[in-house]
């Protein structure tokens, strides 16, 4: 067996370029591989991870009649006396923070200029504001009883050429269907590094949206933080009763999951493309070998070697390639990935509808994607090494002789 | 006790539509011990007539007999078999594995042969030095000599103790000197271990070494005798 690979490993030293350049191929394959699996994995949890934090977190009271996409203002859709079902939620042992919000539509006007809005009527006080908060580019926070000032993102103060001081007017949907109009002071310009939030939610105090879209002492949703998201299933079962609906965050980003589903599954295929490729240029690399050394397998045949370990040789031949391969692909998978999570990669808007995708991807190289790659790498290598293989055990001892002469 | 016997052997070689009669219907006995020669011109049919005896090649009809067994119809790994244990090679181009070292080329049918590491070390050091190459024996083949290659062949072809020896065309790529050193320790190896030895040449030089020469023509045996009696016709 030692003497399997030691001869394995000389034979790949007599030609070192070209061995050296087989294992490059698999170690950059490979390396593409774990870049793309940690951009994925990178994406796909700053999604979720980001949606939480933005927008739906862990769990959401509402209204059993409650319609998200009408962003209905009903009275009865709403869910009364909401400090109140907050603090009870709150009281939870694994619930981190609990907090109405009052979800309404409008659109945001100065001078000529205007946009459609999402408004989300907040308690400033709450720990639920911290992603905006600390998001602050420029101006103030809002406080509890700003009568006349709303937050706005950095993508839609640059759009309407907004600056923290400057005046806009708000039209607002209102409980009872009409729409409301004030002028508001931008009391603040938010960034949360990600387009398709920022561009379209601004902030109002929960006391003054209650008041503009007449909504008295509702909210849309009490909006659910838990110490742990693993936590989510027991408190969404201790949360059931018979007049409020509890959604979970798995619900509400149903369509994120899929994707991630989805790109997985794409993933597969893209895997099974690039390994197909460098799996090509190995097996070439050993049948150019067992062609160049058809005499010598001859020989070994005529001592009295057997097609098995014949075939045994150019495997641990293959292997040796695919292990040289895969440690090349490794260190500059390692490399090129440690580089992107320290500076990130900039994607720009790519904002999905639906999906919220920050600006940038940090990509997350997980031990179970570099482990699971680095054996399906290895795997096969090993097939592509099993035609060249016995292709060499399968010589006439004859014809081999004959073939290096 | 004859170590090999060949029975009215036919073989013939199809490349696409052309047949070629390699062999035909030849006989032959040889006794242990023997150091034979089979001579004649290129494409008489020494080369098949060595690899069929070697096991190496099958004949397409009549038996061959290696040490009282028949070994015309063994299958692949069978015949792999047979030769590990009792045949040796030595081919005309150095066959020598060119990544091994001189040490390693011989050590290879032990190791085959599942031989232990301090049998291997013993027998390796002895041949070695039966060869004259000692002090060469962590070289690989590039830095040998073509006769050094050749003595390191015949080494190899002696590490598994087999009962025959075939030899083909050893000394054409070699010159004078080394052609005789090669054929003196072919000889004394032959007279001191008992092996069998048969060669295919067709240079006269070589020829003078053997005891039994048989002549080859057409894929048929010409002319079969003891030394003296073919000699006079060189």
């Amino acid at each position: 067996m030692i003497q399997l690979f030691k001869m394995a490993l000389r034979d790949l030293g007599r030609n070192r370029r070209r061995s050296f350049f087989s294992s490059l191929a698999l170690g950059m394959g490979l390396a593409l591989l774990l870049l793309m699996a940690s951009f994925i994995k990178g994406e796909m949890g700053s999604a979720i991870d980001l949606t939480i934090r933005l927008q739906s977190g862990h769990l959401q009271v509402r209204a059993n009649s409650y319609d998200e996409v009408k962003t209905s203002l009903k009275w009865e859709d709403l869910v009364e006396d909401p400090d109140q079902v907050a603090s009870q939620i709150a009281a939870l042992e694994p619930v981190k923070f609990a907090t109405p919000r009052l979800f309404a539509s409008g659109i945001v006007a100065v001078r000529d200029e205007s946009a459609g809005v999402r408004i989300f009527g907040i308690d400033p006080l709450s720990e639920a504001n911290a992603p905006y908060r600390d998001g602050l580019v420029s101006g103030q926070f809002l406080t509890s009883d700003d009568r006349e000032g709303i937050l706005i993102g950095a993508p839609l103060a640059e759009r309407l050429d907004l600056k923290v001081g400057d005046v806009a007017t708000l039209s607002v949907n209102t409980s009872n269907g009409d729409v409301d109009e004030q002028a508001f002071a931008i009391r603040g310009i938010y960034s949360t590094q990600t387009n398709g939030f920022d561009s379209f939610t601004v902030f109002l105090p929960l006391a003054k949206a209650q008041t503009i879209t007449q909504a008295g002492n509702h909210a849309s949703t009490i909006l659910v933080m838990l110490k742990d998201i693993d936590q989510t299933q027991a408190v969404f079962n201790a949360l059931q009763s018979s007049k409020l609906k509890v959604i979970t965050w798995e619900e509400m980003n149903a369509l994120i999951l899929q994707t991630e589903e989805f790109a997985a599954a794409y993933m597969v295929v893209l895997y099974l493309i690039v390994l197909a490729i460098t799996a090509t240029v190995i097996m070439n690399t050993l049948i150019m070998a067992v062609f160049e050394r058809t005499r010598e397998i001859g020989i070994l045949a005529a001592l009295g070697m057997k097609g098995r370990r014949i075939t045994a040789m150019f495997l641990a031949e293959s292997s040796m390639l695919a292990v040289g391969g895969i440690i090349l692909g490794l260190v500059l998978g390692s490399l090129v990935v440690a580089y992107l999570t320290r500076f990130g990669f900039y994607i720009g808007n790519m904002g999905i509808s639906g999906m919220l995708i920050g600006n940038t991807i940090y990509p997350d190289l997980t031990v179970e994607d570099t482990v699971t790659l680095s054996i399906t790498a290895l795997v096969v290598t090993l097939l592509a090494g099993l035609y060249p293989a016995i292709l060499a055990a399968r010589m006439e001892p004859v014809e081999a002789l004959r073939g290096g002469k | 006790m004859e170590v090999t016997k060949v029975e009215n052997v036919t073989r013939i070689f199809k490349i696409g539509k052309v047949e070629t009669r390699a062999l035909n219907n030849v006989s032959l006995s040889i006794e242990n011990g023997e150091f034979t020669a089979l001579v004649g011109p290129s494409g008489s049919g020494k080369t098949t007539l060595l690899q069929l005896i070697g096991c190496l090649d099958q004949p397409t009809s009549g038996r061959v007999f290696v040490n009282g067994k028949d070994v015309s119809q063994l299958n692949r790994n069978q015949r792999a078999d047979m030769r590990r244990g009792t045949i040796g090679f030595i081919f005309q181009f150095f066959a020598l594995i060119p990544t091994l070292t001189a040490y390693e080329n011989v050590e290879m049918p032990l190791l085959l042969n599942g031989r232990g590491a301090s049998e291997r070390r013993e027998r390796v050091m002895q041949l070695l030095e039966a060869v004259d190459l000692a002090d060469r024996a962590h070289h690989r083949p590039d830095q040998l000599s073509g006769g050094e290659q050749q003595r390191v062949a015949i080494a190899r072809a002696l590490s598994s103790k087999p009962t025959m020896i075939l030899a083909d065309e050893p000394t054409a790529n070699l010159d004078t000197t080394n052609g005789q050193q090669v054929m003196e320790i072919m000889t004394r190896l032959n007279q001191e271990t008992g092996v069998t030895f048969i060669f295919a040449t067709h240079d006269p030089r070589v020829i003078k070494y053997a005891r039994r020469v048989i002549t080859m023509r057409d894929g048929a045996i010409a002319e079969n005798g003891v030394v003296e009696k073919v000699q006079a016709g060189v």
